[in-house]
């Protein structure tokens, strides 16, 4: 056989792979989607859910699952900023160094199982934050963290040499040079980084169980006093996410439509994750646009 | 005009000197209380987890060896045996058949992204990839459940339950970390090195088999050990399609379990502090030692990069 | 960047600190309403009740929570999964006012931390034996179980089915669901065999026996649907009045433990689930049978009294 024909065969190889796994997703999502997206209606995303009747919706868990987001990165971005820039700025290249990094890698590939649990037992019980959506929001810190860290990282190491020296050369300070050169150049890569890591959040299960509960106590929607019991912004409440939903309704769910409501909310679930992944794109797009017209 | 430049220089240095050098402090404390937290993190968990999993053999006298090598897991009985081999062997079967799945799967997509039609694949099949990282596990779980099994039931022998769906669930699920190493591994490749091998007359399969494959090999380990390390720790998914039998299953078709379904399984029911939950987190604590060797081994290899 | 991030961590810390705050707020009147102990005048009732535990509970406590606190404003519940071990240990240790929990706390906990902790019997779970709808058996005997799930059978045509393999799906050896099981229908503790399948979860055990052909499984009378085989247990069909006359004996209480004696609010909650308009009704609804029907009583060490 000669080369070319080997070339062609294995040109086609690689064309069908790449074929394959679209196709793998494409039926993932179809099959996801087709079951959820008919049970989907105004009602189901905003009614609370039963737990014997059918009709229940999943509007706290919507909810939940959006403010514990927003919660995490208020906790996320300014600490995973920091590391980063602490590791691609400060840090010298030595032991101490290249033994954070193993750190911060082990943090990554944690089970989250054990973070769950090791919520449940320091954050939950030793420290008395009770199953709450601050809890939950901490626990997943855990998990974002090494994510924005390396993000952050990977940010500052695309900025060219050549700004960061004129900053210097001018005789701007370190931090001023990070803060207001290159951190604005390197800010497309970590917002669209974080808003994909945003996308893992939202479908995390199991660390969420152990603490931020399984269990949404009664909404009042219309009293958004952080500070009250009952009202959706107090971070000290127990909080049932989407992700958690699902996983229960597979496993004890009472209700008949118990099934269609699972769909329906995987369904929910994995749009918000696309809007995501294509809202982390178009923003990236943008803004690397916008500073390098500006240049 | 140098000397103008100069005397206010001078001038504001004796005004600024000292704003600027407290924002310098105030930058490096900042970023050395983050990474301080990081640290404090991940040592609490450490210390944490290996407490209560050394206190299975301190406190419970369970003997390390036996739970390492032992075949037999029955927790609740009289006189309990906790053999975890099993769920070793599962953990690492699954594991490894995922990457074995998805290291060719992913290469290829690399490749196809990089090299075939780079403006098709940034555009469209890099997106579609790291979408499948989107994706929660308790969905991938249930599709697992719903499609995979009933299918693996129809073709194979035995109930469709096992390592082989469990590692194709997997598979899928660390499809995108395996990708993103390898196409950024194939993008960082010097042009010189390809364009050498076009010019001696290479076609362009001989050059990413002869030239691309072996100088980025190294990374493309990398991918797969980090794939490995977390399909090692995925839990919901596999749980929902492995059977979790604790036992070494004599085929791929069959009822086995995982370190993490076993933990799953069982965490909730069990009382802490008794034997039954100990060895639950002597099982979480081999698990988090199984994640530091891959982590070694990733390091050895971009170390073996460098040279 | 700087501004946004001083802003960021100040509004972190606001929140936190103030709901730290509201926190020690709610304890506070816990512990006012444990000075006036008035259960008859339920409007004066204030407190938070933590519910931790079993799953196969949960719902049940979730809905009467719900009721609970529209007619006492001032109580605020949380109920919470986790497990039985969980809810056990967490009531134990007081971070959880009442711990839920599938089995007795003697089972799971050593005796003197069992000792601490005081029982309340709110409803009666059923169990029936359940298989895939092909296999041609609507009943089997006691022998017969423990036959089948100690491996001695292996084929339904040995216990008057079709020629077809048996697939045990079977519960974690930690369950409560799996010990009721074990101790009621089978009578003895049974190995996991190699081949069988484990699920926690009732809804996965369910969707697995009605898809796996030869499977058999056991689900609470409440998961009972047309899609799985429900099977006579000694002859005895496993219907709710067959549970209360004592006649058919796989069934065992739900349980909420507290720490001690409960204090006002929990025990009026207690009450209320205790009480005949939620045993006749939510109880029944959710598929659990009331504890004040049954006309059996048993104790820890599972002795039946009339």
């Amino acid at each position: 056989m000669s080369a070319r024909t080997v070339d062609k065969i294995a040109t086609g190889i690689i064309m069908a792979v790449a074929g394959f796994i679209v196709l793998i997703l494409l039926g993932l999502l179809g099959y996801i989607l087709i079951r959820g997206v008919g049970h989907i209606s105004w009602h189901f995303l905003t009614s609370a859910p039963e737990s014997i009747r059918a009709g229940g919706g999943i509007g706290p868990q919507l909810f939940n699952s959006v403010f514990l987001l927003v919660l995490t990165l208020i906790i996320t971005v300014p600490l995973g900023i920091g590391a980063g820039i602490y590791m691609s700025e400060y840090a010298k290249p030595n032991r101490m160094t290249s033994f954070i990094r193993l750190v911060v890698e082990v943090l990554s590939s944690f089970p989250s199982i054990i973070v769950g649990l090791f919520g449940l037992l320091i954050l939950v019980n030793k420290f008395g934050f009770g199953f709450s959506l601050f809890s939950g929001a901490l626990a997943l810190t855990i998990f974002n963290l090494p994510l924005m860290v390396r993000i952050t990282e990977q940010g500052l190491r695309g900025v060219p040499l050549q700004q960061k020296e004129a900053s210097f050369a001018l005789g701007i300070s370190k931090w001023k040079t990070i803060r207001s050169v290159l951190l604005p150049i390197a800010t497309p890569v970590i917002l669209s980084g974080t808003i994909l890591a945003a996308g893992r959040i939202f479908g995390e299960a199991a660390a969420l169980l152990f603490t931020a509960g399984m269990s949404s106590p009664r909404l009042d929607f219309t009293d958004w006093n952080p500070f009250d019991a009952r009202s959706p912004l107090n971070p000290f409440r127990p909080a049932e996410t989407l992700a958690v939903h699902i996983w229960k309704i597979n496993s004890e769910g009472l209700a008949p439509d118990a099934t269609q409501i699972a769909a329906g909310a995987s369904a929910v679930l994995i749009i918000m994750v696309l809007v995501f992944n294509l809202g982390a794109r178009a923003l990236g797009r943008y803004m690397h646009n916008k500073f390098t017209a500006a240049k | 005009m140098e000397r103008s430049v100069n005397m206010e220089r001078s001038y504001n240095k004796r005004q600024e000197a000292k704003p600027h050098i407290a924002e310098e402090w105030v930058g490096k404390i900042y970023t050395l209380i983050c990474i301080a937290f990081l640290v404090i993190t991940i040592f609490s968990m450490v210390y944490f987890v290996a407490s209560k999993g050394l206190s299975t053999f301190i406190v419970n006298g369970v003997n390390a060896f036996d739970l390492l090598t032992g075949l037999k897991w029955n927790p609740d009985i009289d006189v309990p045996s906790f053999g975890a081999l099993p769920f070793i062997f599962g953990s690492f079967s699954t594991s490894i058949l995922a990457a074995i799945i998805a290291a060719p799967l992913g290469f290829c997509a690399a490749v196809f992204i990089v090299e075939l039609a780079p403006k098709f694949g940034r555009t469209f099949l890099q997106p579609v990839i790291e979408l499948l990282a989107g994706i929660p596990s308790v969905v991938y779980g249930f599709v697992g459940l719903s499609v995979i099994v009933p299918l693996f039931r129809d073709l194979f022998p035995g109930q469709g339950i096992g390592i082989a769906a469990g590692a194709l669930v997997l598979s899928v699920m660390i499809l995108p970390t395996i990708t993103t190493i390898a196409t950024d591994a194939l993008s960082e490749l010097p042009a010189g090195l390809k364009e050498g091998s076009y010019a001696l007359g290479a076609t362009r399969w001989q050059t990413i088999y002869r030239v691309v494959l072996p100088t980025t090999m190294p990374q493309q380990m990398t991918g797969i050990v980090l794939g490995i390390a977390r399909a090692f720790g995925e839990a919901l998914a596999v749980q929902m399609v492995i059977g979790n039998a604790p036992h070494i299953p004599h085929s791929l078709f069959e009822s086995t379990s995982t370190l993490t379904s076993a933990i799953t399984l069982s965490m909730g029911n069990t009382a802490m502090g008794s034997v039954q939950n100990n060895v639950l987190w002597s099982l979480a604590l081999i698990l988090m030692l199984m994640t530091f060797v891959f982590v070694f081994v990733i390091r050895f290899l971009e170390g073996r990069k460098k040279l | 960047m700087k501004k946004f991030l001083t802003i960021a961590m100040a509004l972190t810390l606001t929140v936190s600190l103030a709901a730290c705050g509201n926190k020690d707020k709610d304890s506070s009147s816990t512990s006012d309403s444990q000075g006036s102990s008035t259960t008859t005048q339920s409007a004066d009732l204030s407190g938070s009740i933590l519910a931790v535990g079993s799953t196969a509970l949960q719902p049940l406590v979730e809905q009467v929570s719900k009721d609970f606190m529209d007619k006492n404003s001032g109580v605020s519940i949380q109920v919470q999964g986790g497990g039985s071990g969980t809810g056990l240990t967490q009531a134990s240790e007081g971070q959880a006012q009442i711990g839920n929990s599938d089995v007795f706390a003697e089972e799971k906990l050593d005796a003197d931390k069992a000792a601490t902790l005081v029982d309340h019997q709110v409803a009666v779970v059923a169990m029936a034996a359940v298989t895939n709808k092909e296999v041609g058996v609507d009943g089997l005997t006691k022998q017969q179980l423990v036959d089948i799930f100690t491996g001695k059978v292996t084929n339904w045509n040995e216990v008057g089915g079709k020629d077809q393999k048996i697939q045990i799906v079977n519960r974690p050896s930690s369950s409560g669901t799996r010990s009721t099981f074990e101790k009621f229908a089978l009578g003895t503790k049974t190995e996991d065999l190699a081949g069988s399948i484990q699920e926690d979860a009732s809804g996965t055990v369910k969707k697995l026996v009605s898809e796996t052909p030869g499977a058999i499984g056991y689900l609470a009378l409440s998961y009972l649907d047309d899609s799985v085989q429900a099977l006579k247990y000694d002859g005895v069909e496993a219907t709710v009045d067959n549970v209360t006359n004592g006649s058919y004996p796989v069934w065992a209480y739900e349980h909420m433990y507290t720490k001690g004696e409960p204090d006002a609010a929990t025990k009026a909650f207690l009450d209320y689930i205790a009480s005949e308009e939620v045993q006749n009704g939510d109880v029944v609804e959710l598929g659990y049978i009331p504890a004040s029907k049954m006309e059996v009583k048993r104790d820890a060490a599972g002795n039946v009294t009339k």
